[in-house]
């Protein structure tokens, strides 16, 4: 495993979620990033962002960045509207597209751009079971198995891909959501290692 | 005095004497307005939407997903009475209006106060295609979470009162969308569980036993829809024909 991309999702004039308080997703994302960024390092995984400031990249360029990586992990870092406060779920692509990809799989072995990542699927639910673990000994409430979901952004990533989901916007302030940020950098630093071991010895 | 004075004095009095009379029923339509304040997502619509009503609407209890009330990572079968069509597709529109307006609580929504559906359609194979409005996206709280949940109580509340509807493709505004609200993928369609009853469309569908449907984590999407595969997970590469 070469490098892992960090995905702070939304950016700009694109916010995501917005707390009534005036939180802003994007805004929690990109300190996330940096403090997971600074825990990847520091094992010695070599870490690249798909933006550094307020700005937003579309889905496909946040994918291009991951594209162009050979032995790459894909990371998106997000923020709910929902759910119990402190809590954290992590996301890859349900099974069920993998199946239906492979009938309308291209025969010269490229992937098509726009299911790009239907072929690491199970390496994904992979990396989905390690982060979850960890966010459950470190967030009460969190489960310790994670979630599939449509998420938009995977779809286009060719290459171990997941979404990390922190509730919430809704609190009154951001200090719990700054607090979680430590923890949540620890908890992807430890699975990223883990996984890094299973992805080069080539188990599952 | 003159005659034309005294005329006029008898036509002021007696608009006196009239407004008088009318004075309190007026006070009380003016209580009245106040007290019925209409918000102006009520006024779009009583005039966007009436409720749909065909020849062969039955009173029934339908099973509609909101968000349960005691966990906001989860829906409830809710079991309300509603006149539903035999019509599948004139029954889904009367479905998903309610699912719209109908939630007992603000807080168990899972779709937009806001949002109305524009236009429903079964083609032959099973496939549904709802075109919302444009707050289906604008009013929707981001997340994944969220997001799932709506699709999830959209093709649930479909699969557990409409027969022969397999899968759901969501459109808004008569277009293709590439998420719901930043997260969701709508590219591809959505399966929907087939929990209806084999009987009659038209037949009362019996209420569900009160248990709590999880349906965010892997395994409680598979427990929640039987045999179907997991709800709210879009098959790639079936686009809606425009």
């Amino acid at each position: 495993m070469a490098v892992v991309i960090l995905d702070p999702a939304h950016g700009g004039a694109d916010p995501g979620a917005r707390g009534s308080s005036g939180l802003a997703e994007s805004d929690i994302v990109l300190s996330y990033a940096r403090l997971v960024r600074i825990s990847l390092e520091a094992q010695g995984i070599r870490v690249l962002l798909t933006r550094q400031a307020n700005d937003d990249p579309s889905f496909d360029d946040r994918s291009k960045l991951a594209n162009a990586q050979r032995g790459g992990v894909f990371i998106s870092l997000h923020v709910s509207s929902t759910g119990q406060p402190g809590t954290v779920r992590v996301y890859s692509l349900p099974q069920m597209t993998v199946q239906q990809s492979a009938a309308s799989a291209p025969r010269a072995g490229l992937l098509p751009w726009d299911r790009a990542q239907f072929k690491f699927i199970d390496q994904s639910r992979r990396l989905a079971e390690l982060i979850q673990i960890q966010m459950a000994q470190r967030f009460r409430g969190s489960s310790e198995t994670p979630f599939e979901a449509p998420v938009r952004q995977l779809r286009t990533v060719g290459a171990p891909a997941v979404a990390i989901e922190v509730s919430s916007v809704s609190v009154p302030d951001r200090a719990p959501l700054d607090q979680m940020g430590p923890g949540l950098a620890d908890a992807v630093a430890r699975a990223v290692a883990a996984f890094r071991t299973i992805y080069e010895s080539g188990g599952k | 005095m003159s005659k034309g004075l005294k005329t006029t004095l008898v036509i002021l009095g007696a608009m006196v004497a009239l407004g008088l009379v009318t004075l309190p029923g007026l006070r009380q339509a003016v209580r009245r307005l106040h007290s019925t304040p209409r918000t102006e997502e009520q006024a779009r619509r009583e005039v966007m939407q009436e409720p749909i009503s065909t020849p062969t609407d039955v009173e029934v209890q339908a099973q509609m997903y909101w968000l349960s009330g005691s966990s906001p990572n989860s829906l409830d079968p809710t079991a309300i009475q509603l006149p539903l069509s035999a019509d599948p597709v004139e029954r889904s529109k009367q479905l998903l209006n309610a699912l719209i307006v109908r939630a007992p609580r603000p807080e168990r929504r899972t779709l937009p106060a806001e949002a109305s559906l524009l236009a429903f359609y079964i083609q032959p194979n099973g496939t549904a295609i709802a075109d919302f409005s444009d707050e289906i996206v604008s009013g929707m709280p981001s997340g994944i979470l969220s997001e799932q949940l709506a699709v999830q109580s959209i093709a649930q509340t479909l699969g557990a009162n409409v027969t022969g509807i397999r899968q759901l493709k969501i459109l808004v505004h008569g277009q293709e969308a590439e998420t719901l609200a930043g997260h969701l993928d709508l590219y591809g369609l959505f399966p929907v569980p087939s929990l209806a009853p084999a009987a009659a469309p038209s037949s009362p569908v019996p209420a569900a036993a009160p248990t709590k449907t999880p349906v965010t984590s892997g395994a409680a999407q598979t427990k929640a829809t039987g045999s179907a595969p997991a709800a709210a997970a879009p098959a790639p590469g079936k686009q809606a024909p425009h």
